[in-house]
């Protein structure tokens, strides 16, 4: 076993047991800090992959913008505590958990079906050029897309919130 | 590194997403169990772009969409909860009615 796939299976280890503990948390401010290291452990794996620009975008956008509006939704709505206002009934939640527990190991056993033997051969890390000359030369009209989709969120994020 | 690692993890954070998406009745805790589906698709396209090393490294092209897709849709679904809160003092997904016949 390389170094990698160690480094591989521990930040998976902690990315899984974060991911997890978001779920399960009786109190909503610990499952967004959970969701920061869950967050985290993913951008980790995307260094591990070769892909630091999406790693480092990851780290930004995730854990730099999206929990802080997490917390910001979680202070403006008065933050409960406690199993029973957070989660669903018992019987909902068997449901739930037999639904993502069927979901898991359907997938993985598809997945190693498919893909068991399959490696991912080691490589340098994808330039950051590299990535940039693709998105603006094959992806420019789907990043105009986003754009657009970017700035109607805007708008309608503001007409949504304000008071009038 | 076997392709599978990532894979296996990646089912493994969507999993749990749906779990918390369904046994949540918070919805700001569904907010946050959606963040965690999107972040496992996005596992799977890096991990394919590494494992066919990809000219034009779309797998990661598309990561970036989605995190920008994410972005706004946690933006969207934060100032929709804000605003139920503000009208109905809750935001439990099973009081929130407004729409049911």
């Amino acid at each position: 076993m390389t170094g990698q796939e160690v480094a591989f299976l521990i930040l998976a280890l902690i990315g899984g047991l974060a991911g997890l503990l978001v779920v399960t948390s009786r109190n909503v401010v610990h499952a967004a800090l959970y969701l920061v290291v869950a967050l985290s452990s993913v951008a980790g794996v995307y260094l591990l992959l070769a892909a630091p620009f999406v790693a480092f975008v990851q780290v930004i956008i995730y854990v730099g913008a999206i929990v802080v509006l997490i917390l910001f939704g979680i202070m403006l709505t008065r933050a409960p505590v406690g199993r029973r206002v957070l989660d669903n009934t018992l019987r909902a939640r068997v449901g739930a958990f037999v639904v993502g527990a069927g979901m898991f190991v359907m997938l993985t056993v598809f997945l190693a079906g498919a893909f068991g033997g399959e490696r991912i051969a080691n490589q340098a890390a994808t330039a950051t050029s590299a990535l940039g000359e693709s998105l603006f030369r094959n992806y420019v009209l789907p990043f105009e897309a986003v754009s657009v989709l970017l700035l109607a969120a805007l708008i309608g994020a503001i007409v949504l919130a304000r008071r009038d | 590194m076997p392709l599978i690692y990532p894979l296996v993890f990646a089912a493994f954070l969507f999993s749990a997403g749906v779990y918390g998406v369904l046994a949540r009745r918070n919805a700001v805790m569904v907010l946050m169990s959606i963040e965690l589906m999107l972040n496992a698709v996005n596992v799977n396209l890096v991990a394919f772009n590494a494992y066919l090393q990809d000219q034009l490294v779309s797998g990661q092209v598309f990561a970036l969409f989605v995190i920008a897709v994410a972005a706004a849709e946690v933006g969207i679904g934060l100032a929709i909860v804000l605003l139920i809160f503000r009208n109905r003092e809750t935001v439990n997904i099973d009081e929130v009615d407004l729409l049911r016949w």
